[in-house]
Order: C-alpha cells, then structure tokens, then sequence
C-alpha cells in the first residue's frame, strides 16, 4: 500500500428521496490492491460504488477519484478512459442478444479502439478468462459465471487503472466464483500499470482474501482495515460473524440451534423421479429424483440457472414435466387438484406479492383465495402479524417494504392456510445476516414443532449447512444427496463449500483455468478524449442493428408495422360518401312523384330501403340508423305542380355524422334541381337559366376521390407514429434494463449516443417509406404525379424528424410501456388532428395551430400530397424540405439537454 | 359459489392496483376529458376557418360585393392575390379555395350574357374541399342573385325542398366528435387495460403465485375483465356527464343507463382482446406494440370516424362483423337518436355474441399459457 490513496470520500452524503443511502462517509480507500465492500444488501454499498465510478451525480461531500474531484466534469471525461464499472446483477451492462464477441468488441468501439486492436484484444481476453470457444454464443445463453468473465472481459478492454465490481459474484456458484478472484488477481498481476480494485460483495466469506476491507450498515462504516485486524478486534472467527458484532445492537450473535428431527417413518411428502424438462434442446432439468419426508427441512444448492426454479416450479405444477413424475402427498399434482394447492405453501424467487397492495391487504387476499371465513382469517393474519413481527407494518404498502420485512411478509402470505408443505424459492438472497437468521428460526420452528415439510433453495453455503438433508445441483443434474455433514466427509472437504467444488469438479463443470502465457503487452489506448468520434457513435450503431435483427417482434413490427396500418387505414379511411340508404314516404303517389323519386334511384350514391308507412316509422327508422334520410312527398304533390301553385318536399337526414349529413344535404340539393330541369316533367316551364355559370374546378383530384389524398395522408401518419415508437422504445429500454450505465461510465458522449441509436431507425424509416411508396403505386394505384426526388429526400428528412421526436419522448420517461403510451399520445392528436391531415392545416387555429406547427408531419404533408397528387417537383416544394431539415438538429439540441451523462 | 367469490376477491384486487398505477391511471383521465375536448373542438368535420382567396379581374362594384361575401365562421376573409401567383398558392397549400372574378363580370351579367365564375378548389383537402365548394356556390348565386333583384325579382321556385337534419340541426362537429371521442378512449383503454394487467402479473410474477392457490386461470381472466370493464364503464358515464354534457354542452337524446349496458357488453369483447393479447406477447412493450396494431384499425375503421358504408366491401364485411362497429351504432342509435331497447336490441345481441366468442377464447388461451410458462 503506497501513500496516495486510489479514492478519497470527504463527508459523502447520498439519498434517494426521503431514503438516505450514505450518510457522512470519510475515507481513504489504499491503491494498488484488493479492496472489499462488504455489507447486506440495500445498505448503500452500489450507491458508493456509483458515485466512485462517476455513473451516479454527486449530492452532498466530495470524491477525488485517482487525484482529482469526480464531481468536476472535465475531470470525470479526463479519467473516464482509466475506469471500468461493471454494474451490479448478472451480466447487467452486457446485451444479451449480442454474442459474446460483439459485446466485447462494443465495449472497444466505445473506447475508441482500432479495429485490429480491438481484435487483438478480444482474442487475448477472451483467451484469457477461457471463453474463447464461446465467441459466438449469444450473452443471454451463458451460464451465470461466464456472464460474470464476459462482463470482466468488457471492463478490463482499456487497461483500466481502477477497477470497481459491483457484487461480481452473486448468484454464481462456488467454483465459477473461485474461479472469478483468480481471473481477477491475475490479471491485476498481470496489468500493464498498477490496478486498483474495489468490490462489492454480500459473501462475507469472499471478503476474507481481500487486502483491505470495508465494512457498512445503513449508509454507514462499521470498521475498515485488514481482514485480520477487523477479524482481532471483533474476536470473531468470521467476517459474517464480526459484521453482526460491529453492529450497534450487535455482540456475538448466539449461534443458531437446530434441534434434531425425529423421523416418524411416514411417506415422504414429495417425491421426484426421473424428473426432466426440456425448453426446445436445451434441457434445464435432467432426471432428477428426490425423496422428501414429512418435517425434514431439505435444501436446494446451486448457481443461478442450475435448474432449481423449474425444478420447484414442476413440483407445484407451474411447469408440466416433459419426463418423470412429481408427487405430492403420493399423489400428481393434476390428480390433487385444488385440494392439493390448499396444502402447499409457495415462494417464488424475488418478491412475487402485490406491491400495491398493503402488508394487510396482501394477507387478506391470500386468506380469501384459499376459502377462508372472515373470522377465522383475521385470527390467523392476527397470529401471523405477531409472530412475524409485522404488526407495525400492516398499513404500509409492500413495495415500500424493506428486503428483509417483504420477504418476511412473503413467508407469512405462504403460511396463511397453514400449509403442510412449504416450498421456497431462494428466500433469503439479498438479507442480511441478522434477518437471514430470524428467517431460519422461524422455519426451523415450523419444522420441528410443527411438522412442516421445508424444501429450501440457497446459494448460500452456510444455509445449506442448516438443512436436515441437502442435493447439489448443476447444469440440471443432482451431484450429490445427503446430509451436510455427509457430503463434506464424502470429498473430505474443509467445509461444505469445499466439498461442493469438488463435485463439481468431478462432475466435470470445472475447466481448470489454462495457464496462457502472459496477454503480450498492447499499445495503451491513446489517452487524447475527442469531442466527437465516430467509431464510439457506429458502435451504438452497430449494436442497435445486430440487436433489431435479433428480435423477430420488433424488426417484423418496424418493417410491416407501418405497411400493415397503411393496407388498413388506406382502405378504410376515406371521405367519399356512397352506398347512402334512404327511404321514401310518398303521400301522393302520382306521376309526379313517382318522378321525383325515380331521380334518387338513379343515382349511384343513394341505395333505397322499403318505403315507410307512416310519420312514426319515419321517426323510429331514424332513430334506429336503418336509414340516413328520408324522403317525404306531400299530398297533392303533383296536382299542385299542374296548377301551378307552390308546394314542398321534406328531407329529413340524419345529422350524427356532420360531414356525411352535409355531403347527403348537397346531394340532394343537386337532386332536386335535375328534377326541376328534367324535360321528361311534362307541361312545365323550363327553369330559368342562372345569370351566371359557376365552374368549380376540383384541382388535382378531379374525380374527387379520396383516396389520393388519403393514401399520400396515411403514409405520413405511419412514418410520424411507427419510428418514433420505436426510437423513444430503443432510449428507454437502455434505461429500464441498466445498460444505460455505460454511457456513464465509458467515454462515449451524449451526442454519440443519441446520434448512434437513431441512425439505424432512420434507415428503418426510409426503407418503411420504399415499402409504403410501392404499394401507394401498386396496391392502392395512386400514381406519382411529381419528382421521387423530393420526395424520397423530405422522406429521409422526416424520418430524421419523427425519429428525433420519438427521441425526445424518451428523455421524459423510465419505463417502456410510459415510452410507448407517451409517444402514442403525443404523436397521434397532433398527427391526425393538428397537421392537416382531416383540416387543412391553413385553417386551422388556436392551441391546435401551436400544436401543429411544431410538429413535423404539418411539413411533410405537402410534400407527400404534393408529389403523388398535385404533381408537384423540387423548385415547387423546397420551402417545405428546408424547413422539416431543421427539426432534426433542434430535436437532436433537445434530446441532448435532457439526457444526462450521470444518473441522479 | 368459491369460484365466485375468488374471481370477486381477485377483482378488488385489480382495482386497487389500478387506482395505484400513476401511468395508466392517467392515460385514462387524459383519454376521457382532455382527448376528448381537444376532439369535439377540432372542427374537422366541417367547414371552418376555411382559406379562400380571389382574382379580382373586374374591379367592380359585384365584384368586391363577391370578395366580401365569404364570412366566419365557415371562412377566413377573403384574401385579394395576383392571377399569376394562383396556381404556385394553390401548390403549397396556402389556399383551399381561391375565386377567379373574370373582366367585364358585373358588366356582362347586367347584360344577360352569363359570364363564368371560377373557383379553384384544392382537391386533396377532402372534407373542406366537397362540402366548402357546395357553401362557396351557394354563397356566390345568392350574393349575385341579390345584385340583380335590384332590377329583377326572380320568380320565386314552384317546387321547394325542405331539408331539415335531424338530431344534430346544425351540424356541429363538436356533437358528434365528443361522442366518438368517448367511444375510441373506450376501445383503445380497454384492450391496453386488460392486457397490460395481464401482462404486469406475469413481470411481477405475481400469476405464479396465484396458479399455485386453489384458483384457476379462468378465475384470474374473468377477474381482470370485469375489474377492467367497470373502471371504464365508469369513465365513460362521468365523461359523459360531466365532459359531454355539462362542459361541451352536447345535448343526449338518450338514455345514459342504456347505453352503458351496452358498453358493458362491447367492455367483455374488449377486455378480452387485451387479454388476448397478452396471452400473444411476452413483454409490456410487445404488448404495445401488437396492441396498437390492433386497436388502431379497430378503432379508426368502427364507423366512428368515416363512414362504414364508403369501404370497399371486404372490409365493409370484415368490419360488419367487428363488434366496435356495433358499439358505434349503438352508441350512435341511443346518444344522438334517442332511440330505445326496442330499436337497439339486435345490436346489443351480436355485440354479446361476438364478444362472448372472444371471451371463450382468451379464456382458452390465457389458461393454456398460465399452465406452460416459462418463469
């Protein structure tokens, strides 16, 4: 350990609304070596980390980070080259569709690397960490300990001088994790310039090998110092055992007591034999069998995705097996029934209870389900709230729960209709030691007192060691079954760990790290930051094309999304009135009137329903939309015309739709007048000539059809709607699944990222456009009357438009689902109302003008309209292009202001 | 009777997480006031502020009479502009009409020679365009026929036609796009209600919780579906009194209570399409995404905004059998016509019928992914 320190926290302060994280933190953390963050989950160890890296904005204190303040911007882009961060949960900042190649290749793009260095590099680490036979395996198909190296590999690309892991190892199993600290010691030993680290871990046995340790509880340090020191001071033989001791209620926690189970020699409660289940090829469980009694409290030990949860969840029948037989109390689980359900409790992996609903009410709701009466379920939850210590709590909702209380509530909503069989899925990951205990007592009070069958999953060691009888298992196999202390004599194992790693190793899972000669020392990144640097925006790019290509929903939603609503709405949208029903009253029944109606028969738009029979049929068929109008003739109708005296002809029409009733008025308008100029009226005067002749002159369109219109109209609404969707969708997305972090921590810039991502939804846009142009021409046989050329060119320049609106959607929200309804609502009132789409946009006023105005549709309307129908060309439509070109600089301007370069 | 009451229990559920849900919750107040005033005001279904413009070629005293006779609300003021620059306005789209007034007009009239009158109609601006031309030439015959009475009455017309429009006298878009405003929210929420709460058990991994208590999928589905059908038919009641009728001022023919039984039967189709859906997708944003695909459609061809009766007939067919096309003229029948159960109650049977098709099949596939899914 040399003088200047690697990280220097003064008086650091950090909360999340009225939650504080950190709470007055002053520390120096040594360079050059292995530091340990130890602490329980939610204590504020990632909140640290964060900040530490640069990925979270300072609140209150100060950190100098490798000699300078973290919280200056300059300084952060300065050292951001000589930091990795690789961000708590599995394979959190890796894409997951991505192969582990491209991964790895991303992260070089990112720090600016050559494409031969970065091949160079990839092809040493990969060597390295002994992923290179999975190059081309997607991220998402790696087990839990090699997303871990992968994740490794990605951070240790630039020779970072600083290196911060969050909880690296948890939810892997003991070999890959063993295997991880070697990688990690020995590329430190290996680094071109000293490597500090900083780790964050739960595992407080982990922490032992550390060189220097940090140990925290509620956003406060409890001890720091060598592991030994801390393990002298406390007198305890365990850094679990030390941490609860450093806490202030703490002293030496009284060792938890497991009395012994008297085996009644009944029929186990749940048996498994030759239990499989297949997802396509890849078999997630493989001929497990298992034999659990009544009261025994058996334990389920193994890595993240071993197959334990499909295991469980076959045994409470979730998942149908593909091979083998579950049974419950000697029965299947089909054959049960309902009955069956009534005696099992169940927890699934992660909270799996309402949220939003309170401690009460989430007890309530289970004691209803299972048929309670409301009596005798208000004693129950009245004992369960005692005993589980949560009568305070019964108000609060659950998400406002801490971890160790939820999952205390979540054992309480499994223990309502007093099961006879409780099956646990991982229920204590991501408590502390104290509540871990707590939880155990209760369940070994169930157990022993109460005959309560436990099957347990861990990945905890030293809960493991608490189960009457424990199965090892890995790649859906069981390794091993027996007792603890069995399995531990069977390896001859220094302790349960121990003996598991050397089962999996005789299993044939460990692939003893090759010894490679020493990773031939690289060129170090250049250590100039530029502003702007393509290579960082094209691997945004890049990566957002291999990740399209690689979801079947959304690419097919990109590419027909827009084509499919175009086939719809072009057919379907349309102004053209026909087909108009109408019935005729005629009360006079004459030549003349008979004349007068044959006029409407005539005619194309009008399709005559059964004559009605009196006033209040008229009014019921109305009434009832059977027709549109009616037609009414007085009696005397054509007498009165031969005598030339004046009489009338009442129309009624039915005014629920306006612009219908308006187009029917006219009609019969026009209607009307035929009848008074047709010369087949015998004995009348002709009708005077107008003293003028008004000529309407329907430029364009001249049939009037709508469907030029429309169909020019349709295609902007699709390339307004579909590409913001999926720009503001492709923003968020990177927010809500974490990978967001590497543009905080890495060097790339907001506008590289912004400009990065948008570049591919661009081109989707325009190819959407192509598609939608060839079936404009030759589904709907709407010609282009002007210039492609304008037309392709406002086309690529609203797409740049709409996608930069999507964009700036995005920056608003968290969630993809508010992303999605966000632009929806914002793009689709605008776009059909605001633009011209139904009034043109000239006449169009107040906040709707506004509205308008500022959206780019209203702009690339003419064009579209322009070119298909009114013929028009460049000269005639510049105006429109040139003003559309400059909404995507300002939305871009935008987008970047609002997103921030640190999470909050 | 256990059956029951679990799909009640679980129904209260629903609605307490929906009232706790700040997004959805508003989407649907946005969906039932705002959205739907912003619609009854958008004049899209009538003429105006329309943009006129004229030539004036005469320079006489008719002539300035025509230019002036363009009023609001239907018009914008008539603008004077050049006789070379009318084909370039109409190009951009500055005008929808523009009125050529040749020389000599007022002269040539007087003279009993018929001079011609022009107007340019922009004929891509649909609705503007048919029914403005209509009003413009009615507007020009009376205003000339008025010059001329001054020397010559005409002849009053032996044959009159009396047109009257019923339910909505003069034609106010507002009427009729409030309405429609409510019934589009109606669809559109529906389906992403339901689905969307589908969908969120399953993130949450709530529904596995529930499949291992004794309650079956078609409690969970029938659980969502009312929960989800009551909080919008209650939307659609108070913006139907409150927005509708007491801050557009839109008169109902109708009865309320009516109509909503209607839109609880049309709810049972659309819910289950929401679940539907969800049965389809795998995320939320899927869900999105395959939900907009669609209730757009759904919504924009149910009659609701053009009419059914325009649409080639294959769609015309498709659509018939759509049960929003039904809500639509119920919706349409009770609100505007006033008409009661006897002229409604065919439409109320296919609505419960398709919907009841539907429903069996959500059901169908909601219990077939809830029994096979993949954690």
């Amino acid at each position: 350990m040399r003088g200047e320190p690697a990280v220097r926290l003064r008086h650091l302060r950090h909360a999340y609304g009225r939650t504080r994280a950190l709470d007055g933190l002053s520390l120096d953390i040594p360079a050059g070596c292995m530091v340990g963050l130890v602490g329980p989950d939610g204590v504020g160890k990632s909140t640290l980390l964060g900040l530490i890296a640069g990925a979270k904005a300072l609140q209150d204190g100060g950190i100098e980070v490798l000699g300078g303040d973290i919280g200056a911007a300059a300084w952060r882009d300065e050292i951001c080259p000589r930091i990795a961060f690789m961000p708590q949960g599995l394979g959190k900042n890796l894409y997951p569709d991505l192969t582990v190649e491209e991964n790895i290749v991303f992260f070089s793009r990112l720090f600016g690397q050559s494409r031969a260095e970065g091949a160079a590099r990839v092809a040493a680490l990969t060597r390295d960490v002994g992923l290179a036979p999975f190059v081309k395996r997607a991220c998402h198909q790696l087990s839990g300990g090699m997303k871990q190296k992968l994740g490794l590999c990605c951070a240790l690309i630039h020779d970072p001088d600083l290196l911060i892991l969050d909880e690296p190892t948890t939810g892997v199993d003991p070999l890959s994790r063993r295997q991880f600290w070697e990688l990690v010691e020995r590329m430190r030993r290996r680094a071109i310039r000293e490597m500090s680290v900083v780790v964050a871990t739960a595992y407080m046995e982990e922490a032992e090998k550390f060189d220097f340790l940090i140990v925290m509880n509620a956003g406060k340090i409890l001890a720091t110092g060598a592991p030994k020191d801390i393990l002298a001071r406390t007198g305890a033989a365990s850094v679990e055992e030390a941490f609860v001791a450093l806490l202030p209620e703490g002293g030496l926690a009284k060792k938890l007591e497991i009395p012994p189970r008297s085996d009644d020699g009944g029929a186990p409660v749940i048996v498994a034999r030759g239990l499989t289940k297949r997802f396509g090829d890849f078999v997630a469980v493989d001929q497990v069998d298992l034999a659990i009694r009544r009261g025994e409290i058996f334990g389920f030990v193994g890595s993240n995705g071993c197959g334990k949860t499909t295991t469980m969840k076959m045994l409470t029948g979730l998942l149908d097996a593909s091979a083998g037989e579950a049974l419950l109390f000697g029965r299947s689980i089909e054959a049960g029934g309902l009955a069956a359900r009534r005696r099992v409790g169940y927890m699934s992996q992660g909270f799996s209870l309402y949220s939003e609903l309170t401690v009460l009410q989430n007890l309530e709701l289970h004691g209803r389900l299972f048929g309670f009466p409301s009596r005798e379920a208000r004693d129950r939850i009245e004992t369960l709230l005692d005993r589980f210590e949560l009568k305070n709590h019964g108000d609060v909702l659950a998400a406002g729960l801490p971890l160790g209380l939820r999952q205390r509530l979540s054992l309480a909503v499994a223990l309502v209709h007093k099961p006879d069989l409780l099956i646990l899925d991982e229920p204590t990951s991501g408590v502390d030691p104290v509540a871990r205990d707590a939880f155990w007592a209760l369940l070994i009070e169930l157990s022993r007192k109460e005959g309560v069958t436990i099957f347990i999953s861990t990945h905890f060691m030293n809960e493991a060691a608490r189960c009457d009888r424990i199965s090892l298992m890995d790649s859906g196999k069981i390794l091993a079954t027996g007792t603890p202390s069995e399995l531990t004599r069977l390896k001859n194992g220094k302790d349960l760990e121990e003996a598991f790693i050397a089962f999996l190793e005789e299993a044939g899972a460990a692939r003893p790290l090759a010894e490679t000669a020493p990773t031939p020392v690289q060129q170090p990144a250049p250590a100039k930051n530029p502003r702007f640097s393509p290579r960082r925006m094209m691997a945004y790019t890049i990566r957002e094309i291999l990740e399209l290509s690689r979801d079947p929903i959304r690419l097919s939603y990109a590419i027909f999304g827009p084509a499919l609503l175009l086939l719809v709405l072009g057919f379907g949208i349309t102004t053209d009135v026909d087909s108009l029903t109408y019935a005729a009253l005629d009360r006079d029944n004459s030549y003349f009137s008979r004349a007068y109606l044959s006029e409407l028969r005539g005619s194309a738009y009008f399709i005559e329903q059964k004559p009605i029979a009196d006033a209040k049929d008229l009014v019921s068929r109305l009434k009832g939309g059977d027709v549109s109008a009616t037609i009414e003739i007085p009696p005397g109708f054509g007498r009165d015309i031969l005598r030339r005296r004046p009489t009338e002809v009442s129309v009624w029409i039915d005014g629920a739709m306006p612009f219908r009733a308006e187009t029917i008025h006219g009609y019969l308008q026009s209607m009307h007048q035929q009848f008074l100029a047709d010369p087949a009226i015998h004995g009348l005067p002709p009708a005077p000539d107008p003293p003028a002749d008004i000529e309407t002159r329907f430029r364009y369109n001249q049939s009037f059809d709508s469907i030029y219109a429309m169909v020019p109209g349709a295609i902007a609404l699709q390339l307004a709607l579909i590409p913001a969707i999926l720009m503001a969708l492709a923003i968020v997305r990177e927010k809500e699944l974490g990978s967001i972090t590497n543009l905080y921590v890495t060097p790339v810039t907001r506008l590289e990222f912004l400009l990065g991502k948008q570049l591919p939804y661009i081109i989707l846009a325009f190819v959407d456009f192509l598609i939608m142009f060839l079936m404009a021409l030759y589904i709907f046989k709407v010609p282009l009357k002007g210039g492609f050329g304008v037309l392709a060119l406002g086309s690529l320049v609203y797409a740049a438009a709409s996608t930069g609106y999507g964009m700036v959607v995005s920056a608003f929200t968290r969630t993809q689902i508010a992303a999605l309804f966000g632009t929806a609502i914002l793009t689709i009132l605008p776009a059909s109302m605001f633009s011209g789409l139904s009034t043109p946009a000239s006449a169009i006023t107040g906040m709707g003008r506004i509205m308008g105005r500022l959206f780019p549709m209203t702009y690339y309307l003419p064009i579209s309209v322009g070119a298909f129908t009114k013929g028009l060309h460049f000269a005639d439509l510049a105006g429109y292009v040139a003003i559309l070109a400059l909404f995507f600089p300002a939305l871009v301007a935008v987008s970047f202001l609002l997103l921030r370069k640190q999470e909050r | 009777m256990q059956s029951l009451r679990n799909i009640y229990w679980l129904g209260t559920k629903e609605l307490r997480s929906f009232f706790r849900d700040g997004v959805l919750l508003g989407l649907v107040i946005y969906s039932f006031s705002l959205a739907i005033i912003a619609q009854a005001q958008s004049n899209s279904q009538e003429v105006h502020n329309a943009s006129i413009a004229y030539v004036d070629e005469d320079h006489s005293e008719l002539s300035a009479r025509l230019a002036r006779a363009f009023l609001p609300p239907f018009f914008q003021p008539a603008r004077a502009v050049a006789q070379k620059d009318v084909d370039r306005l109409m190009d951009v789209g500055a005008y929808t009409f523009i009125l050529d007034i040749p020389p000599h007009f007022e002269r040539d009239l007087v003279g009993g020679r018929r001079p011609e009158l022009q107007i340019n109609v922009d004929a891509t601006a649909m609705v503007q365009a048919g029914i403005g031309s209509a009003y413009a030439e009615q507007i020009l015959s009376d205003e000339i026929a008025k010059f001329l009475s001054r020397q010559d009455e005409p002849p009053p017309a032996p044959i009159g036609q009396v047109v009257r429009i019923a339910f909505n006298p003069n034609v106010v878009t507002s009427w009729f796009a409030s309405v429609m405003g409510v019934i589009s929210s109606t669809t559109m929420l529906a389906i992403i209600l339901a689905g969307a709460a589908v969908v969120r058990e399953r993130e949450h991994g709530t529904v596995e919780h529930l499949l291992v208590m004794p309650v079956t999928p078609f409690e969970i589905a029938m659980a969502k579906i009312w929960a989800n059908s009551l909080i919008i038919v209650g939307a659609v009641g108070l913006s139907l009194l409150f927005v509708v009728e007491r801050l557009l001022r839109v008169p109902i023919e109708g009865s309320i209570p009516l109509f909503l039984v209607g839109a609880l039967l049309y709810l049972f189709f659309a819910t289950s399409i929401g679940v539907f859906l969800a049965t389809i997708a795998r995320t939320m944003p899927q869900l999105g995404l395959l939900y907009i695909l669609v209730a757009v459609p759904l919504n924009l061809l149910s009659g609701a905004n053009t009419p059914l009766e325009s649409m080639p007939p294959w769609l015309r067919t498709i659509m018939e059998a759509s049960p929003s096309t039904h809500f639509v003229a119920i919706a349409q029948a009770i609100l505007y016509r006033g008409a009661g159960f006897d002229l409604v109650w065919p439409r109320f049977v296919a609505t419960g019928a398709i919907g009841g098709i539907f429903l069996a099949l959500a059901l169908w596939r909601f219990r077939a992914v809830s029994t096979q899914s993949r954690s």
